[in-house]
């Protein structure tokens, strides 16, 4: 008997994630959805493998609030752990099922059968009877068991190859995003934003409005949220630009540059807690260091976009966020509609690394859904709302303390935190959608909430280090009251907490001469942990490594994602002049069993060139006006001259179950390059992102 | 006020009435119903909009379609034949070069109006070129090898 899983104990019925269909192909549900990390091609990679089916006898269902199953969020890597790990089971027991009918049917003993592209074969030749011909005599209302043991990594002919996204040639030909989703008399819609909670709508001019757009623009206002709406996109368009710049707002949101800043975040009052340890009762030699990032965009290169239709007292959504069944919560809670009259669909948008305007955008198009039944609503965030209105990734400052032994290595370790939330994804910790906030009565605030560390940590996340050190710690300072929403960024609290333990590790090997990764060696005890570092050591060759100070560095980083996801180890060379420039990488990771190996190295290349980004290039300001970087030339990323090479190697780990990939390299990456800079310059800088003026800073000191 | 405006548009000709300010990439998707060209900012910084005008690579999310009356138009539709794909874009399936693959339209229209100019470019004079192209699932590694890739793919059909 195979223990259910976390996704099957809430979704026990078969059918919710199997059916077989009339057209000789299999129906795979499952509530996480694809957002360009290619989770659907895996997921279905592993039904077909427990099936023996095809590839291509495999449909997914992905995200469908009405007949798939509840997963939740698609986030924080748990996709293949959860849901792979639920639909394995599932097409297991279904097989096993299935072969027991063909038995009785075919008066053969079970074990004479074998299925193959979802045909059964006795004694290995055809039978005349494949698993459509007998579905109709399956219950698959009945609720999983977990009877049906899974197949052995050793049977395995689908899982662990290469096999192509399944999603991409759509992509490269022109379609597939719900952008580009056309219904029967759909209208566009564009929105007018509140500027902040609280703010009151005092005057809109609506014949400049109906001027700029050319008119036939209708405009739909719920007391401080309004659209507009019409057949023509470019009117629409011109209309919310108009409304946006001729608005009378009272009470709207003003910010100052400095509460940009890590160092505002951390003098604010906080909520206070301690995780891991108690603290150290002898005082001992003590070394700390701080560092510091600044508030992140998810910067998704599309605008948040949704579908609405409102019709016969039903609400259908379409839309890319992360969760489909706490989309429908969300928006029914919203909206006071009962859950079964909201149905909510997934369909792909660009990445978006988190939590950004998707499930907002939702929202905007089902309020004006009901404004105007009987007509589908397809409602474009602007490029400047998605910028001034998703929520943030949280400025943070990290403190790292670490006691030392007479030799100079850490037997106490503190990391001290400060932070805005993690997690504030609609309905998580008593947050909403942001237009609630525009409603006659708005939500409750919100109470201090943080993703608690045994579901991976927000702020928090990555705060314990791997290393054998002896009493661990970390004390966290949840910024509650900041002027923006702030919530999960691909990674969390891991990139700056890794950035900065590993960052006081190379500190620590350094005053006593010793090599950065022979000091690591040395602390480190957990075997697939040492594997990854000496499998990036080997590939960067990191023993012809020199003395440094020269403008060029080797840096290494380490970790394991939430402590207990996929394992990293990335090596950074830089160039530093007048900026820093990343001319390799080298990252070894353990994602024990690998579903899909390019899939999964495609994901690793990914968060690795996101991270460079983040720790050179990136930077959210504030202004009076609320958030000042509203496009890409006041928030730029990383352009494809300063991509380096990048070279990602799997280590064999298929005895471990698979883990979640999609961001175990980007605190290893932050903290490589870290590392690497303070090899190249003989001095560190603490601070993200590492710029010019702080590279000039760090060379002066 | 709505004009007249002939474009030809991946080969076929097509009389438009629409207002001469009206953007070419709004047009191209919601007139033509070619939905390859993307909306990314309507700023002409992302490059997820560009597509060819007379066989240069340009944004067409600002671009007023009243500028271009009798101007040959490619989009990421167009650049396959009916019977293969275009070896850009088989070379892009073939190195998996994409992840949520919004910008790859813009990327494959740049890059073919490079290769058109260079067919045997480094690695580094493709990223050059490509850099107006914003990606942000970090694909760029898979996408330059995919370039790389068809260049030489193409060069191997005309020896």
């Amino acid at each position: 008997m195979t223990a259910l899983t976390f996704s099957l104990k809430d979704n026990p019925r078969l059918d919710r994630w199997l059916r077989f269909q009339d057209d000789h192909t299999v129906r795979i549900g499952t509530g996480k959805v694809e957002l360009g990390q290619g989770v659907l091609t895996a997921l279905a990679q592993i039904a077909a493998e427990e099936l023996d089916l095809r590839i291509d006898q495999v449909r997914m269902m992905s995200g469908n609030s009405v007949e798939g199953p509840g997963e939740g969020y698609t986030a924080s890597s748990w996709s293949i752990e959860h849901s792979g790990a639920a639909i394995r089971l599932v097409a297991a027991e279904v097989r096993a099922l299935a072969l027991a009918r063909a038995a009785l049917r075919l008066n053969a003993a079970p074990d004479e059968l074998t299925v193959a592209d979802g045909a059964f074969l006795k004694n290995g030749s055809p039978s005349g009877i494949d698993y459509w011909s007998i579905a109709g005599e399956l219950d698959l209302s009945a609720e999983a068991t977990g009877a049906a043991a899974p197949k052995p990594q050793s049977a395995h002919r689908l899982v662990g190859r290469s096999v192509p996204r399944l999603d991409l040639p759509t992509k490269l030909t022109g379609a597939g995003f719900i952008q580009d989703m056309v219904l029967p008399r759909m209208l566009h819609a564009r929105t007018l934003r509140q500027p902040g909670p609280g703010a009151a709508l005092l005057q809109l001019d609506e014949k400049i409005i109906q001027r700029r757009a050319g008119g036939g623009v209708r405009i739909v206002r719920l007391n401080n949220f309004v659209a507009f709406v019409g057949t023509d996109e470019t009117a629409v368009r011109a209309a919310a630009v108009a409304a946006t710049e001729c608005a009378v707002w009272d009470n709207a949101l003003s910010l100052s540059p400095e509460q940009a800043t890590p160092d505002w975040i951390a003098s604010q009052p906080s909520d206070d807690r301690l995780m891991g340890d108690p603290p150290p009762e002898l005082a001992t030699d003590r070394i700390c260091a701080r560092f510091t990032r600044p508030f992140l965009s998810h910067g998704s290169i599309a605008p948040s976009c949704a579908i609405a239709l409102y019709r016969d007292g039903v609400l259908t959504v379409w839309s890319h966020a992360q969760g489909m069944h706490p989309l429908r919560e969300n928006i029914a809670r919203t909206v006071g509609l009962s859950l079964d009259a909201v149905a909510c669909h997934h369909v792909q948008g660009a990445g978006c690394y988190g939590h950004n305007g998707a499930d907002d955008a939702a929202l905007d198009a089902a309020l004006v859904a009901l404004a105007l039944p009987d007509q589908p609503i397809r409602l474009m965030w602007r490029r400047e709302e998605e910028f001034g209105y998703e929520p943030l990734s949280s400025a943070m400052a990290v403190t790292v303390h670490a006691g030392l032994d007479g030799a100079g290595r850490p037997i106490d370790w503190t990391t001290e935190i400060w932070s805005a939330t993690h997690g504030q994804r609609p309905g998580v910790g008593g947050a909403s959608l942001l237009a609630a906030h525009a409603m006659k009565t708005p939500p409750p605030d919100r109470k201090p909430f943080d993703i608690p560390l045994e579901r991976g940590g927000g702020a928090a996340r990555n705060g314990i280090p791997l290393y054998d050190i002896g009493p661990k710690r970390i004390e966290l300072h949840l910024i509650h009251d900041v002027p923006v929403r702030t919530s999960s960024l691909r990674g969390l609290g891991a990139t700056l907490n890794v950035f900065a333990i590993e960052g006081l590790l190379d500190d620590l090997a350094g005053r006593i001469g010793e090599d950065p990764v022979a000091y690591r060696l040395a602390i480190l005890s957990d075997p697939r942990a040492r594997r990854v570092l000496e499998k990036a050591a080997a590939m960067a060759n990191w023993s012809s490594r020199e003395a440094g100070g020269a403008g060029s560095g080797l840096g290494i980083g380490l970790a394991r994602y939430k402590n207990s996801s996929a394992y990293a180890a990335v090596v950074a060379a830089v160039e530093v002049d007048e900026a820093v420039r990343v001319t390799d990488v080298w990252c070894a990771v353990d994602a024990g069993l690998a579903i899909n190996p390019d899939g999964i190295l495609n994901q690793i290349e990914g968060n690795i060139v996101q991270a460079i980004s983040w720790t050179l290039i990136e930077e959210v300001r504030f202004g009076p006006q609320g958030i000042a970087t509203l496009d890409w030339e006041s928030y730029p990323v990383i352009r494809f001259s300063e991509i380096p090479e990048i070279r990602v190697e799997l280590v064999e780990a298929g005895e471990y179950p698979p883990l979640g990939v999609g961001e175990c390299a980007g605190g290893p990456t932050a903290a490589a390059i870290g590392n690497a800079v303070a090899h190249a310059l003989g001095t560190r800088i603490h601070d993200m992102p590492m710029t010019r003026d702080r590279i000039m800073k760090a060379l002066m000191a | 006020m709505n004009e007249c405006h002939t474009l030809t548009v991946n080969g076929h000709v097509h009389e438009l009435d629409v207002p001469s300010t009206a953007p070419l990439l709004d047009v191209l998707r919601n007139h033509l119903g070619l939905k390859g060209s993307r909306y990314g900012c309507g700023l002409e910084q992302c490059g997820a909009c560009m597509v060819l005008i007379d066989g240069v690579a340009a944004y067409s999310c600002s671009r007023e379609i009243g500028t271009l009356s009798g101007r040959t138009i490619t989009t990421v539709e167009g650049l396959r034949s009916a019977e293969a794909l275009h070896p850009l874009q088989q070379a892009f399936l073939d190195e998996q070069a994409g992840q949520c693959g919004y910008c790859l339209s813009g990327i494959l229209i740049v890059a073919k109006a490079f290769l058109d100019r260079n067919p045997d470019p480094t690695r580094a004079e493709i990223a050059a070129a490509l850099d107006a192209n914003l990606c942000r699932c970090g694909s760029h590694p898979r996408i330059l090898r995919a370039v790389l890739k068809a260049a030489a793919d193409m060069r191997g059909k005309m020896a």
